[in-house]
Parts: C-alpha cells; sequence; structure tokens
C-alpha cells in the first residue's frame, strides 16, 4: 500500500538532524543548485515549465508561467528595476499543515528551491514570508540561511558564477490575510497586510513596485528536484493536466494523521488507509479537500482523484490538499460555525462584504447551532453567501462562504435537526480525540 | 473629473445599452456618469486613488470587451473602459442590483441607524443611495442580530470628531489625508468589522485640510465640533461665494439659517481649489459675530473727547467736514480685505474726491522697490494659472511658504509633484513642513541675502527654469531689498513665468483697482499723461494727481509729523506694519476717518467711525493670485450692513462731490467698462541698496496658517489645532547653548522677549526661525518683525549670542 507513496520533498525528513546542511548534503542537497547556475536562467525556467508544475498554494497556477511573466527585457514596463522573489510561508488555511512541517523538517530543501528559482527569474534579493508563530521554525530557517551563507551558498558570487544573492527571512505578525499574496507584499514592506488592486500585476509591480515573483514553499521546495531529475520525471507523476507529487496533509478522525507525500490523483479512500483507516468504530462524515475554503466533500466523494481538475468537477477545489476529516460524531453546524469565526476574525476589513458578511453569518450560525431561528434561516444564510460570493475584493471573503454553502447542500436535514431539536443534537465531547471510546474500540 | 484623461483616444462602450466615446482610461463609474446613470458608491471620489473597498459600485460585464463576459461582478470604480466592453448597471442588469442591494445590506448592518440625531442626516450619501438602492426592511435586526458598539464621538483632533459607529471604512478621510494633503495623521487600524480610522495618540489629526474629510464623509462619521448638532441640512440656506482668507480665491459655500451664518464648505471650481479648501476657509467665520463688531457709527465728540453713536447722515458729514479741510493733505491706508470693488472705491475717492495719489493697500512692510515691480509685473497679468503649476516643468517659490499662505497652492503643488513629479525649489532659510510634503527641495537663503541667492539662479543647471517653467513670490519679498528686482530679473533672463502671491485676499484686487501710489484703475501709470486722460475722461474729471504719491509708510510719517492733516484708514493693523508707533502717533494726530468691521487700534484714537459690512454680508469679488477675477454673492442681506463703497461715496456727496458709484455691482461695472490700459507700461523694478545682515543671528519668520489673525477671532476648536510654537534652530546652535529638542530657550529681538521649546531645523549659521503670529506666542509683537537681529539664550542664563558678536 505505501507504494503509493512517492517521497521526495518528504523522503530526508526521518534523517537524524535533518534540518542541518551535513544531513542534507550527505544526502545530495545542492547538487541540484550547480546543475541550475551552469544553465541559462531561461533554460531553468524551460525545465519548470516542461515539468508543469503547479502552484502549491491552492490555486495551480503554472509557476514555471509565472516566472516568465518576470519583464527581462530593460525597456519592458519593470524590466528596469529589481527583481525579487518571495516565498509564501504565511500557511494559516485552517487544516492546512504542510509548509511548516517541511521547514520544520528540511529548510534546505526551500532554500536551495528559493536560490534556483531567484537565479531563474534573475533576482538578487529573495525573502521567505513565514509566519510568525511558527517560532521553532523561523528559527530553523534562519539557521538553514545562516548555513548556507557560510558555505558559499547564498550571498556573493554563489559557487564562483558571479551570481549574488541575498535571502531574508521575515516573520509576519500572525494574520490569516497576510497569506493573500498582495496583502503580504504590503506587510512585507512594513505596512498594514491588505490586498492590493490589480492592475498592477505583482510580475510587473510587486515589492516596493518591482517585479515580484510569488511562490509557496512546496511549490519552491519542489523546484530542486525537478532540476535534479528532469521535467519528463516530474511531468511521468500524476494525471494529465496535474503533474507531479504533492503533500497532502491527513488530520482529523483518522488512525494516523500525518503528512503523505504522493502523486497527484490519489483518492482519499487510499489516503484514509494510509492513514491506518478512520478511528476506530466510527464512519467517515464529511471532508474538505484543501483546508476551511473548499467546499466540503462527504463519503459519496472517496473516490474522487485528488487532482485540480476532478476535484473542480466534483465542486470543490484541491486548494492545498488540506484533508480534514471528520467522522458522524461531529456536528456540521458546529464546525462550520468555529470555520466562520475564523474568517470572521481574519477578514482584513477592507472591503464590505466580507468584513460585514462575515460578522452576520457567525451570528446566524449560531443561533442556528443554537436551536434558535428557523429554516428561513438558511434561506438568508446562502443569499448572505451568494452576496459575499464574487463580490469581495478578494478570495477571503469567497473562502468563508464555502463551507456554509457546502454543509447546506449536503447536510440540510442536519441544520433542520437543530431547531426541531432546540439545540445541537450532537454530544461535543464524541468528537474530541479524549472521547471514550466504543465498547473494544482502541483510542488511536 | 479632473481625473479623467486628455480627450485623445476615444473607446466606445456600451453602458445600459447607450453606447458612448470615452476617453481611453475612463472608469465604468464615470464613463456611466456621462450617460446620466449615477452608480451608488461610497469609496470612490474623482479626486483620490481609486481602491475598490466597498464594493457599492458592483455592475455587470457580460463583455469585457474580448467578447467574453466577466464572471464576476465588477467594481466599476476601479475598471477601466476596454474598446468594445459591454456593461449593465444596476438601472438593466438584475445581477447589478442585487449585488448592490446586498453591499448595501451589509453596510448597514453595523450603522447605528441614527439619522434622526446625525448632522449628516438629510445630505447622506448613505442614507440616499440606502433609500435608492436598498431594502426597506432589515433582516439583520429582524433576526436580533448584534451590532458592533463603541463610545461616540471621540476627538481626533480638537475641531474633528470622530464616529466610529457609524463609519462605513470608505478609507475617504484616510486617503484623503495621505494622497492630497500630505498629513497622514489619520490611518485605518485594527482589522474586520473592528476596522477603524485611528490616530497615533501623540499625533492628533492637526492638518491644515482636516475639515475635507468632514465633507466628503459619506456618512456622519466625522463631524466638527464647531458643527456637531447646530442644524438640520434642509434648514439650511446655501449660497456659493469666495474666502476672504487668502489670495487663493477658494470657491466655498455658506450655509446660513435665519440670519446666521451655520457652516461653511468647499465649492467645486476644477480651475481653483477644485474641491478643497483650508480648515481657516472652512472654521474661521465667527469673527462677524465677535462682540466688538461694530454696529453704527462713531464720531468724537468736541467736548468730552469720547467716541460717541451718531447717525449715519452725521457721522458721514463730520467725516466729509473734516476731510474737506484737509483737502490735499489727506492719506488714504486701505488694507489688505478689499474687495476690488471697494478698493477701486477707495482708489476713486482719492483721486477724486481728495485730489490725492497718496494711497496704498499695503498694510504690512513694503518698498518703492515692490510698488514698482507690482506696476511692472503684476498689475493685469494673468501668466500662470492652477493647471500651470500642475504641469510647469519647474516651480521657483520665493519667499513664499504655501502652505502657510495660500493653502490651495499648496495642494496643487503637492498634486503636481505627486502626479507628475513636477520639481519644486524654494529660496528659504529652512525646509518647512510643507516643502517636505511638496517633495520640494530647499535653495537655502539666509534672512536678507535672498537677493543674491535670487541672481545666481539664472544659470543654475538643477533649478533649470525656462519658459515652461513658474516663479511664484510671496509679498514677504518686498522686506527684503533687492530682492524683487532680482526675482524681476530672472524671470526676464530665463521667461519664466512669474506670479505674485500675497497673503491677503484683497492685494491683488488692489493693484488692479489703483489703491497704490504709483498706479491707477487698470495698470494705468499715474506719471503717464496718457493713461490720465483716458481715465479722467471716463471719469469725467478735468484733472488727476499727476505725480506719484505717498506709499504707506510715508503716508504714516507724514501725518505723525504733521505734513499730513488727514487720514481715511481700512482694516490695518499697527503692529503689521514697518512702524507700529509712529502709525499710533499719526493716528492720534491727525483727523482719521475709520473704516472697520470690529473695534481696533485705529477705531479707538479715530474721529469718525463706520462700520463695514462682513464678507457674508455684501457682494464683490477678489481678484486671486492668479489676477482670475472672483465674484461672490451677498449671503445674509443685513440693511445695517454697508460696504465702504457706499460709506465712501455718501462722504464725497457730502463733500460735494459725485463718486459715480455706490453699490458694489456699479463699482464692477465701471471698472470693466474702464478696462485694462493697453498703453505703453513700467517695465523696470529698481533694486533697493541691499546690505547684508550684521547681526549674528537673524529672525526668519512668518505667519503660519492657523494663527492669532483677527479673522479666526471666536473659532477656538480651529485655534486650538495651530501648530505648537517653537523656535527653530539648527544643531550646531543646539549644541553651543547646550540644550537638546523641546527645551525652553528665549528669544529675545528689538521689541522684547518669548520664551518658547526649541526644535531643529536646516538653518543655516546663524539662522533661526519662529513663527510670526502663533496664538497665544505673537513673536511679530513680543519679539520684532523677520529679519531682525535677535539673541537666544537658555532661560535663567545670559544670551549666548547677541547682534554685537557673541559666539552662538
Amino acid at each position: 500500500m505505501t507504494d503509493m507513496l512517492t517521497p521526495v520533498l518528504t523522503d530526508n525528513w526521518d534523517a537524524d538532524r535533518s534540518w542541518t546542511l551535513a544531513s542534507y548534503t550527505g544526502r545530495g542537497g545542492y547538487a541540484a543548485l550547480d546543475k541550475a547556475l551552469a544553465m541559462e536562467p531561461d533554460a531553468v525556467i524551460g525545465i519548470v515549465k516542461d515539468a508543469n508544475l503547479r502552484g502549491r498554494g491552492g490555486a495551480g497556477f503554472p509557476t514555471g508561467m509565472k516566472w516568465s511573466f518576470i519583464p527581462q527585457d530593460p525597456s519592458a514596463e519593470g524590466g528596469d528595476k529589481p527583481k525579487y522573489l518571495v516565498v509564501n510561508a504565511d500557511e494559516s488555511e485552517p487544516g492546512t499543515c504542510k509548509d511548516i512541517p517541511l521547514m520544520m523538517a528540511s529548510p534546505h530543501t526551500l532554500v536551495e528551491g528559493v536560490i534556483i528559482s531567484s537565479y531563474a527569474i534573475r533576482a538578487h534579493t529573495a525573502f521567505i514570508y513565514v509566519r510568525g508563530e511558527v517560532l521553532h521554525v523561523i528559527r530553523r530557517l534562519q539557521n538553514a540561511v545562516r548555513e548556507a551563507y557560510e558555505a558559499g551558498h547564498l550571498g556573493k558570487d554563489i559557487h564562483g558564477t558571479g551570481y549574488d544573492l541575498d535571502l531574508v527571512v521575515h516573520a509576519g505578525a500572525g494574520a490569516y490575510i497576510c497569506g493573500e499574496e498582495t496583502a503580504l507584499l504590503d506587510s512585507l514592506e512594513g505596512r498594514r497586510g491588505q490586498p492590493r488592486l490589480r492592475p498592477p500585476f505583482p510580475a510587473v509591480a510587486g515589492l516596493y513596485a518591482s517585479p515580484t515573483v510569488i511562490n509557496n514553499v512546496e511549490s519552491i521546495a519542489s523546484v530542486p528536484s525537478i532540476i535534479r531529475n528532469g521535467a519528463d520525471w516530474f511531468a511521468g507523476m500524476g494525471t494529465e493536466k496535474s503533474k507531479g507529487y504533492g503533500i497532502f496533509s491527513v488530520s482529523g478522525h483518522v488512525t494516523n494523521p500525518g503528512q503523505f507525500e504522493a502523486p497527484l490523483g490519489i483518492t482519499l479512500r487510499e489516503l484514509i488507509d494510509l492513514a491506518g483507516g478512520m478511528r476506530n468504530g466510527h464512519q467517515l462524515k464529511f471532508w474538505t479537500p484543501g483546508g476551511s475554503s473548499t467546499p466540503l466533500f462527504t463519503a459519496e466523494h472517496l473516490d474522487v482523484p485528488l487532482d485540480f481538475e476532478s476535484v473542480a468537477a466534483a465542486g470543490s477545489m484541491l486548494g492545498t490538499r488540506a484533508l480534514q476529516i471528520f467522522d458522524e460524531t461531529t456536528c456540521v453546524v458546529r464546525a462550520v460555525l468555529r470555520w466562520t469565526e475564523f474568517y470572521k476574525h481574519e477578514s482584513c476589513g477592507k472591503c464590505t462584504p466580507c468584513r460585514e458578511g462575515t460578522w452576520w453569518l457567525a451570528q446566524t450560525l449560531e443561533r442556528l447551532e443554537n436551536g434558535e431561528g428557523s429554516e428561513s434561516d438558511l434561506e438568508l444564510l446562502l443569499d448572505q453567501c451568494d452576496n459575499i460570493l464574487g463580490r469581495a475584493f478578494c478570495a477571503l471573503g469567497d473562502g468563508a462562504t464555502s463551507p456554509i454553502t457546502s454543509s447546506i447542500q449536503h447536510f440540510r436535514e442536519e441544520y433542520l435537526a437543530h431547531l426541531e431539536h432546540g439545540g445541537c443534537p450532537f454530544d461535543p465531547a464524541a468528537s474530541t480525540v479524549f472521547a471514550a471510546e466504543p465498547a473494544g474500540g482502541v483510542k488511536a | 473629473m479632473t481625473t479623467t484623461p486628455a480627450k485623445t483616444d476615444l473607446i466606445t462602450v456600451t453602458i445600459d445599452g447607450v453606447e458612448i466615446q470615452v476617453p481611453a482610461g475612463t472608469l465604468v463609474i464615470r464613463a456611466a456618469e456621462q450617460i446620466g446613470v449615477q452608480i451608488p458608491r461610497f469609496c470612490d471620489h474623482p479626486l483620490l486613488d481609486p481602491v475598490g473597498a466597498c464594493r457599492q459600485c458592483l455592475v455587470d460585464v457580460p463583455d469585457a470587451g474580448n467578447g467574453r463576459p466577466m464572471p464576476k461582478p465588477q467594481a466599476s470604480c476601479t475598471l477601466p473602459v476596454a474598446e468594445g466592453m459591454v456593461v449593465n448597471t444596476q438601472a438593466t442588469s438584475g445581477v447589478a442590483d442585487k449585488a448592490q442591494q446586498g453591499i448595501m445590506e451589509f453596510l448597514l448592518i453595523n450603522h447605528p441607524l441614527d439619522c434622526p440625531v446625525c448632522d449628516k442626516g438629510g445630505e447622506c450619501p448613505l442614507q440616499n443611495q440606502a433609500m435608492s438602492n436598498g431594502r426597506g426592511e432589515s433582516r439583520f435586526s429582524e433576526n436580533g442580530g448584534v451590532k458592533r458598539v463603541y463610545p461616540k464621538p471621540i476627538n481626533i483632533s480638537a475641531q474633528i470628531l470622530l464616529d466610529r459607529e457609524r463609519c462605513v471604512l470608505c478609507a475617504r478621510c484616510t486617503r484623503f489625508s495621505s494622497q492630497v494633503a500630505g498629513d497622514p495623521f489619520i490611518e485605518l487600524i485594527e482589522r474586520g468589522a473592528l476596522q477603524q480610522v485611528g490616530i497615533y495618540e501623540k499625533e492628533p489629526f492637526e492638518s491644515y485640510f482636516s475639515g475635507n474629510t468632514i465633507q466628503i464623509c459619506p456618512v456622519g462619521a466625522l463631524t466638527s465640533a464647531d458643527y456637531r448638532f447646530r442644524s438640520r441640512p434642509f434648514d439650511l440656506v446655501s449660497t456659493p461665494s469666495v474666502s476672504e482668507h487668502d489670495a487663493c480665491g477658494s470657491a466655498i459655500r455658506v450655509d446660513h439659517r435665519r440670519g446666521k451664518v451655520m457652516r461653511r464648505l468647499s465649492g467645486n471650481e476644477p480651475e481653483v481649489n477644485e474641491e478643497w479648501i483650508t480648515d481657516k476657509d472652512r472654521f474661521a467665520f465667527t469673527y462677524s459675530r465677535m462682540p466688538d463688531r461694530l454696529t453704527h457709527p462713531q464720531v468724537r465728540d468736541e467736548d468730552s473727547g469720547e467716541l460717541r453713536p451718531a447717525s449715519w447722515p452725521e457721522a458721514l458729514a463730520v467725516a466729509a467736514r473734516g476731510l474737506a479741510a484737509a483737502k490735499g493733505k489727506v492719506g488714504v491706508l486701505t488694507g489688505g480685505r478689499l474687495t476690488a470693488e471697494d478698493a477701486y472705491a477707495y482708489s476713486k475717492f482719492a483721486r477724486v474726491a481728495l485730489g490725492t495719489n497718496d494711497i496704498d493697500f499695503r498694510a504690512r512692510r513694503h518698498s518703492a522697490e515692490e510698488a514698482q515691480f507690482l506696476a511692472a509685473d503684476v498689475a493685469l497679468s494673468t501668466s500662470v494659472t492652477y493647471a500651470d503649476l500642475e504641469t510647469a516643468s519647474s516651480v521657483l517659490l520665493v519667499a513664499l511658504d504655501p502652505e502657510d499662505e495660500a493653502g490651495a497652492i499648496f495642494l496643487r503643488l503637492r498634486k503636481g509633484n505627486r502626479k507628475h513629479h513636477t520639481p519644486i525649489w524654494s529660496v528659504a532659510d529652512h525646509t518647512s513642513a510643507g516643502l517636505r510634503k511638496m517633495g520640494g527641495s530647499l535653495i537655502a537663503a539666509r534672512p536678507g541675502s535672498e537677493a543674491e541667492v535670487v541672481a545666481g539662479l539664472s544659470a543654475n543647471p538643477d533649478v533649470a527654469l525656462a519658459e515652461t517653467s513658474v516663479i511664484l513670490v510671496g509679498d514677504r519679498a518686498a522686506e527684503v531689498p533687492g530682492l524683487l528686482a532680482a526675482v524681476h530679473e530672472l524671470a526676464k533672463a530665463t521667461g519664466a513665468r512669474l506670479a505674485w502671491v500675497p497673503r491677503r485676499a484683497g492685494d491683488r484686487g488692489a493693484v488692479e483697482a489703483g489703491a497704490l501710489p504709483n498706479l491707477l484703475p487698470g495698470g494705468r501709470p499715474v506719471t503717464d499723461a496718457a493713461a490720465r486722460a483716458d481715465l479722467g475722461a471716463a471719469w469725467g474729471v478735468d484733472k488727476l494727481p499727476d505725480s506719484e504719491g505717498r506709499d504707506g509708510d510715508a503716508i504714516v510719517a507724514a501725518a505723525a509729523s504733521g505734513t499730513l492733516k488727514a487720514l481715511i484708514v481700512g482694516g490695518v493693523d499697527p503692529a503689521d506694519l514697518a512702524a507700529p508707533e509712529l502709525m499710533r502717533k499719526a493716528s492720534a494726530k491727525a483727523f482719521v476717518v475709520a473704516l472697520e468691521l470690529r473695534a481696533s487700534d485705529v477705531t479707538e484714537v479715530a474721529d469718525v467711525v463706520f462700520p463695514v459690512a462682513p464678507a457674508s454680508d455684501r457682494s464683490g469679488s477678489y481678484v486671486n493670485w492668479e489676477g482670475r477675477v472672483r465674484t461672490f454673492g451677498t449671503v445674509l442681506h443685513n440693511p445695517a450692513s454697508l460696504p465702504e463703497v457706499r460709506i465712501l461715496a455718501g462722504i464725497a456727496e457730502e463733500m460735494g462731490v459725485g463718486l459715480g458709484i455706490r453699490t458694489p455691482e456699479q463699482a464692477g461695472a465701471e471698472m470693466r467698462e474702464i478696462g485694462p490700459w493697453d498703453g505703453d507700461r513700467p517695465t523696470t523694478v529698481t533694486a533697493a541698496t541691499t546690505k547684508a545682515p550684521a547681526a549674528t543671528i537673524v529672525l526668519a519668520s512668518w505667519k503660519q496658517s492657523i494663527d492669532d489673525g483677527r479673522m479666526q477671532d471666536g473659532e477656538d476648536y480651529l485655534r486650538a489645532t495651530a501648530r505648537k510654537p517653537v523656535v527653530l534652530a539648527s544643531q550646531s546652535l543646539l549644541d553651543g547653548l547646550g540644550v537638546s529638542e523641546g527645551d525652553p530657550v528665549d528669544l529675545t529681538g528689538p521689541l522684547g522677549s518669548v520664551t518658547l521649546p526649541v526644535a531643529v531645523g536646516d538653518l543655516a549659521e546663524g539662522t533661526v526661525w519662529a513663527p510670526a503670529s502663533a496664538p497665544g506666542a505673537s513673536v511679530r509683537h513680543l519679539v520684532g518683525p523677520a529679519g531682525s537681529a535677535v539673541s537666544i539664550g537658555v532661560p535663567g542664563k545670559q544670551p549666548v549670542a547677541t547682534d554685537d558678536g557673541g559666539a552662538a
């Protein structure tokens, strides 16, 4: 069964002190850098394009194409300005937990990716914007960067090629909105993180109004392996339009939650098997394919291939492959309320529908969860969501509506049961990790 | 409107089925306005950068111009038109209408709906658009929704109050402050529904332009301490007018109720002040309601020697008798607050009734050099406009700090620098806050040495003066011998266009009206026989006085010495003159006819006092620094308020001379009929002898926008936002004194001493700067005028530097 796994990014996580340069180099690390530096930058972009690596931050935009948008002709708009690479390591989506473990276990994978990617887009300064709460990860990143400088992988005249690169690890201050790439740039510039008006797009006027590539941690970390093994190797994995491997983060009511690196197109049924099955004695009730901002799936979607196209065709989004698994002990209304409270707390306040809409949605949901209100509140919720979806300034507002509309679609009866019951019909303790197990059960 | 690009490439779009052509780059929201469709909006403002925050202006775009629909409703305030684009607004699209209704519902859930007690109620875009694009009932409160609440209003400055519950977070106020005024003292803080406008607690919102945020606030979140709860908009009568506070000619709107002005707003005049005015323009109007307002004529009782009330006929007769007795020995000092029509009346009165050219409007320090400059370079000139300031290849400021002295110019220059990167240079003693905000560069000049510095600029490759450049020179230039001549030569040598920016509203009109010893109305030189004959024919008089008269200083000196026997004095504060004591002596000695709004140093000693109409009670026009005639009508019809022209006509009639004009309208018509002089005019400006400042430390100084001026009296909230007075000095001077920033220092000059905190500025060696007229610490009264030799010391210790050679 484990032959379904394709450990590349996670391959060295079990190594002794895998986060050190010595360990990383001992497993062949930084070899791809030499290979890349021997190539023309455009050739590096070409390989990433040929591999058809799509952004691992959720939207799935082709990484190589993004790089080729950077104006290199000095006469083009922005072409005479410095170029920047910014790594979005502000992983904050509920359920998403792939970048933080990657940077924790093998920060050099990311650092090597940053150097190769910066070389490709001809940037001489790169930033890793990492969320401020994960202090231990920040320390490992800082150490890795220091080691890379000392080893000559960063700084002036890298590996004697004349290429210069400085890498800055920047800690955010704990705002979900700063995962939105333009809000991230504002925050990185020292301003309050709120999304910017586009155009201009970051590829032309991003950080400090200069051409900027913003990529997810996993996208950049995938680059060394693509350079090392070639575009065909990468494209040989995955499905027709969703190439390669990805880290699938399985959390919640399974026996062994964790990170599972597999080709895109694996199904949840296979992943649950890999995770040792549902926690003992329980049934899958609902799950998120890519974090809380992606519409919920249920047991009927167990065999949907987890690639960009198949998940979209089934009515959701692959997102960040953050698979949160909920069994039948979970009240979907309560779960959705918790997520909605998160969005209300994290809405940046810039635009009306997200700011005011999340404030109102949380109140409406709370009343339903408490068994107050009426069936018409469901229509009200759906109408509120309709007034937010596609009306907000950025995708945060859209994401806030996903769990609500999808849960009403799949679990309308459960909402109504709250009204009939005069409150939540579920025992909230039953869904916790410390819940008493059914007779004969073994706690995972 | 002003953000609409020039009509170059026209693009065809279809909005609500109507095909129109608009310039490339036009935003959909403005293209729709052109076919009469108003898309509701809050954050959008044509003079601010688009932000797309409120989402109220969503429209449906079935064809983006490429044949494909846009999948989501688009914010029309951030969407530029594209060829072939099809847009459906709320008028024709159910999608757009629902989207807008949804946003409106969201905006109202956390809004307190306290319209009945809100100042904005009745003129509120939120209220209006909630009616036009919202639903009648709230689904939020129906379902027991809980609103976000805050303590009601908090002061963000002494004048501006913020009600955070009403705020819809459109960011108009914060964008205005950072983009237009350059005073980013307010900013959005916190996040989500708790986002709010905030200040840094140690830096309140003390901007000279803060009141504009109240006017552009689309809800009642920002109100003024001055106007809060005073009236309802539908009870007010609005009259367009022009501000009397500076030479900008800014359009204002005056709102009154039952004979009392309640508030003033900015007018919309794209060619002048756009939609912005200074806080002084907005809030300073209560001066005419002060208890010392003159309400009836007075004459000095022959027996008691005291002023006593008099009837109009008696006062006119007494004035006429006294002036007739002194005929040929009367001087006229008009002050700088006159309308052009009144200045014309004074000018004609002096020549026709008094037979003299002894008339001067300059109620401040002046010179013969300046009179020549005004005749040669200012009268009849319209060479520079506000629009030119934006697009000039470079702008040179001389003796002018626009932020303090001409707010609308400051905003235009800042806009030019921000949008067109217009280089701005200033010949001054230090980089002022205003210069920094305009992105300008300092050309350092110690007070007194400006003429030399200006003379050296003609070949300066950085300043690069050319025909496309603009030179703005302030009226303070008259204080420096040789400076105006140097500016005149510089403009001639480089071809740069030149404009004179006086500080007072009436000064430029007075030049045009001939309230000067060397000029007759319409730029006619006094000494030009043809010009005199031309004017004499128009006025129906045989002979006009043919030699240049005395200027203001000479009039005062002659009256003090007894050579002149009588004076007519308009709005003159002796403290503003070169010799205040001499003016007091002259007023005491001569027969003085004073025309004033409020009791003053002059009316106290006058023999006849006439009350004049304040700006609100009369019509007229100001000629602004551009030479643009800015006409305004009467706001309050008060039969007891007479404009100067009516009073002067009355005196003239008593003297047996017909002035031929009794109203501002008649005066204006006669001025237009006479027209500008088309004959030869003087073209030379002779430099007065310069003398290098001998003092070790020279005082640089000017009046700040909000100060102790009498026309700001009665508006304490405004005055509380005045800049805190400081003495600016170089770091080395502070080091020499052993003090650091914020410590008190004694500034001592010819008139005395004042103690103020010290701050560091980029002043040249041997120069300090202090505000001339800060409320409670008026340096011009307590220390001396700009250019004085001063010393600076630590309180309780010997002065470190004096004008007789102490070391700094």
